[in-house]
């Protein structure tokens, strides 16, 4: 899978630490998810959606 | 590294555990040397040191349970299934060599020990493949 994590996040000028706290979840979680070493759960994709106010195939791409 | 709340919990229990085991293992090994249990006390005394330990079996599944980081999580699991193949491994195949008479008996709780260590391989090669010691 790939996303727009990195994209988003920067856009915003969050850092990893701010985005894993507003999705609640560790700083290794944002950082694995955005260097594609992990894909997530769709609950947490489609938190991530609704955190950024996106559909999740704006965020989330297959290969 | 930030711990999560639920890994934090976990550190405390298996640390707590952790000096149990110290405490009854002493024990034990002190009333076994001086011939001070004997009869069903003695089954008593001599199972004691196993049960923190089950405990942090216990503890390592409560973790997974509590974790509420899904990545997190994975991690842990991931460790633990090299922490189980690992030790069965080694302890099949050293099972094998020993009904065979290659080498000499060994008490099964090394298998626990074994497992301990596969968890720490399994951390490494967290490390190294994600970049995170969780």
């Amino acid at each position: 899978m790939n996303n727009r994590l990195k994209v988003l996040r920067a856009e915003r000028n969050w850092s990893q630490a701010d985005l894993a706290e507003r999705l609640e979840v560790s700083r290794q979680s944002v950082n694995a998810i955005e260097t594609g070493k992990y894909d997530p759960s769709l609950p947490l994709a489609f938190r991530i959606a609704a955190l950024f106010e996106l559909p999740i195939e704006a965020i989330f791409s297959a290969d | 590294m930030i711990c999560s709340p639920a890994q934090k919990r976990y550190n405390k229990r298996v640390i707590g555990l952790s000096l149990i085991y110290a405490g009854l293992l002493i024990g034990a090994v002190w009333l076994f040397k001086h011939h001070a249990v004997s009869g069903p006390l003695a089954w008593i005394v001599a199972i004691l040191p196993a049960l923190p330990i089950i405990g942090i079996f216990a503890a390592i599944g409560g973790y997974i349970v509590e974790e509420s980081d899904e990545y997190l999580r994975m991690l842990l699991i991931r460790q633990t299934l090299y922490g189980s193949g690992f030790s069965l491994s080694i302890a099949t195949g050293w099972g094998f060599l020993e009904s065979f008479g290659m080498v000499h008996h060994v008490e099964t709780y090394w298998v626990s020990i074994l497992w301990f260590a596969g968890l720490g391989i399994g951390q490494l090669v967290n490390r190294i493949t994600e970049g995170s010691w969780s």
